[in-house]
């Protein structure tokens, strides 16, 4: 059994400059799982990808891969892992077969053993019909298909893939999903993902959640919302400073104005909504109810929406 | 704790990764890509051809022969191993501007989280830009005895020789230049005010005949080497004397590996360090 996990941080910081980019995030990745870095543009998660790709060094703190320190032994790390960037790392002019090829033998493979290699990736990414057409001629979908098959070619134990599913449209997003639980469960690939996407970080086995650099929640997405207690009501108001203060005094209850609205996270919202417009109706505009999602587990934990959308007052 | 490391063990830790594939994968990819490009064949090609056609009918009238030339030298002859350099210089500069492309595209940083030293993604670039020059360059020099020029096998080799090593440096001097830019427009910037002066200055396009300071230039050029290495080369059929503006083949030949070694290492320190500009 997979006992340790794939990938462990501890205490990681890393520095552009002055620039705080990750400060002392800790936490492991469970081995053959999907896990995803979920975080805005800017919490860190890019940052993180590349340090775990090796592409940045490790300034302080310890990660390790595959129990590799990857500080140490950047080398035996890269034979181990696949990584799909963001930008496709295709040369365009080159055909899908070559591209391969190319990966094949910077990963030390080669002669027959390559052929194969690259033959059954293409089948299993449903790629072999176009293994002789150029990069340039696939869609969006088809080339991040490659990109995926390029960091498989080695068999990596882990791979990596930062923002996979940019410039996918909707079908192709999905595609690229059911190819990456297939991985995990029929090849024990332990896979790691960042996105800025909720409904991705809703796919993934486990999470963690980054904010300016920071560990905001780590979990199954389902116990992250269940931490949040019941339902999540969002109240739209005139005056919600002054609203969101009087809910909290007659109710006894956190009330927080988020992105121009109130945010109340309560048990049996249905039955509070009634109370609630009994008593403030006048000043409310509307109420919505539902469960919480990740997003509201991200507002809860960093009191923030996660896009950066005018706060309170603007 | 203990199970730790046997949970994570690999065969591949016993795989031997051959040190010239990735470069030969590197190289190849160079080749391929210059192929599948039909205007790189005509820029590294047709723009010298164009340069010693029209220079040479326009030059010829007002052309003296150096010292050391045969006093019936036309211009086209003496520009010719000239020509060829700027056909090598040409190609080193049109296959490492693409480390610029590569960079921004993302080529790069699939190669760069390769479990390869750096040194081999610099050969591989260097290799490839190599072979191209020397291709582009060997075809133009096969116009020799149409300059009245008679290479004997031997010579052909000893041309083929130091072209190889000419095309390695301007590819490696490319390479260096290249490296930190993240703009094509830099590395053209760089190409007008560094690189054409270094080929103008070389006695590739005039002689340094003389005293003035325009001789001294010339002589600090290690491209002057480079070109009066290969016009010796050419005539070896029928030597040039020692002359004020043409060092001896010994010279060229010593300062032509000198700064051959001075751009790779420069190359390899550059590509070796590895900072946040590798992560695009």
């Amino acid at each position: 059994m997979h006992n340790a996990p794939a990938i462990s941080l501890l205490q990681l910081s890393h520095h552009y400059g002055e620039r705080q980019a990750l400060d002392r995030v800790s936490f492991d990745v469970p081995t053959g799982k999907i896990f995803g870095l979920l975080g805005p543009n800017g919490g860190g998660k890019t940052t993180l990808f590349r340090v775990l790709a090796t592409l940045l060094p490790v300034q302080s703190g310890t990660v390790r891969l595959l129990s590799l320190d990857l500080a140490t032994r950047p080398a035996a790390v890269r034979s181990r892992i696949g990584v799909t960037f963001q930008s496709p790392s295709l040369d365009r002019k080159l055909t899908v077969t070559e591209n391969l090829k190319i990966q094949g033998h910077l990963y030390g493979l080669r002669g027959s053993d390559l052929g194969r290699q690259v033959t059954s990736l293409l089948s299993r990414l449903g790629l072999t019909d176009r293994a002789d057409d150029r990069v340039e001629s696939l869609s969006g979908g088809l080339a991040r298909r490659v990109e995926i098959a390029k960091g498989l070619l080695h068999a990596p134990r882990v791979l990596l893939l930062d923002e996979p599913s940019t410039g996918l449209d909707p079908g192709a997003r999905l595609d690229l999903w059911r190819c990456l639980t297939q991985l995990c469960d029929e090849a024990g690939v332990t896979v790691l993902v960042t996105t800025h996407l909720m409904e991705e970080g809703q796919r993934c086995d486990a999470l963690a959640i980054l904010d300016h650099g920071h560990l905001v929640a780590l979990g199954t997405p389902a116990d992250l919302q269940h931490s949040i207690g019941g339902d999540c009501l969002s109240i739209a108001a005139l005056d919600p400073d002054s609203l969101a203060c009087d809910i909290a005094a007659r109710f006894d209850l956190p009330a927080r104005v988020v992105g121009g609205q109130i945010r109340i996270e309560t048990q049996r919202g249905h039955e509070f909504i009634g109370r609630l417009v009994e008593t403030f109706g006048p000043r409310i505009t509307s109420v919505s109810l539902g469960r919480p999602t990740l997003e509201d587990v991200f507002v809860q934990r960093t009191g923030h929406r996660f896009w950066n959308e005018p706060q309170t007052g603007v | 704790m203990t199970a730790v490391p046997l949970t994570h063990a690999d065969p591949r830790d016993n795989i031997r990764r051959p040190f010239w594939l990735p470069i030969y994968a590197l190289a190849l990819r160079e080749l391929v890509r210059f192929f599948r490009q039909r205007s790189r064949v005509i820029g590294a090609v047709g723009q010298p051809l164009l340069f010693w056609i029209l220079f040479g009918a326009g030059l010829r009238g007002s052309f003296a022969p150096p010292s050391w030339a045969p006093r019936d030298m036309t211009y086209q002859q003496y520009f010719f191993p000239g020509v060829a350099v700027l056909i090598v210089l040409f190609t080193a500069i049109f296959s490492t501007i693409s480390i610029i492309e590569d960079r921004r595209e993302g080529f790069l940083q699939g190669v760069l989280a390769a479990p390869i030293s750096r040194l081999a993604i610099v050969l591989g670039k260097l290799c490839g830009g190599t072979v191209l020059a020397v291709l582009q360059a060997g075809l133009f020099l096969a116009l020799a005895p149409l300059m009245g020029l008679s290479l004997s096998p031997l010579t052909t080799l000893a041309v083929a020789g130091f072209l190889i090593l000419l095309s390695f440096t301007l590819t490696a001097l490319g390479f260096l230049i290249a490296w930190p830019l993240d703009s094509t427009q830099g590395f053209h910037a760089i190409m007008s005010i560094v690189l054409m002066p270094m080929w103008l200055l070389s006695g590739a396009f005039f002689p340094a005949d003389g005293t003035g300071w325009l001789s001294w230039v010339i002589r600090v050029n290690p491209l002057t080497y480079g070109v009066a290495g290969l016009r010796r080369l050419l005539y070896s059929g029928q030597p040039l004397p020692a002359a004020a503006g043409l060092p001896s083949f010994g010279v060229c030949l010593t300062v032509t590996i000198v700064f051959c070694a001075v751009c790779v290492g420069v190359a390899v320190w550059q590509a070796e360090r590895r900072s946040s500009r590798d992560a695009r």
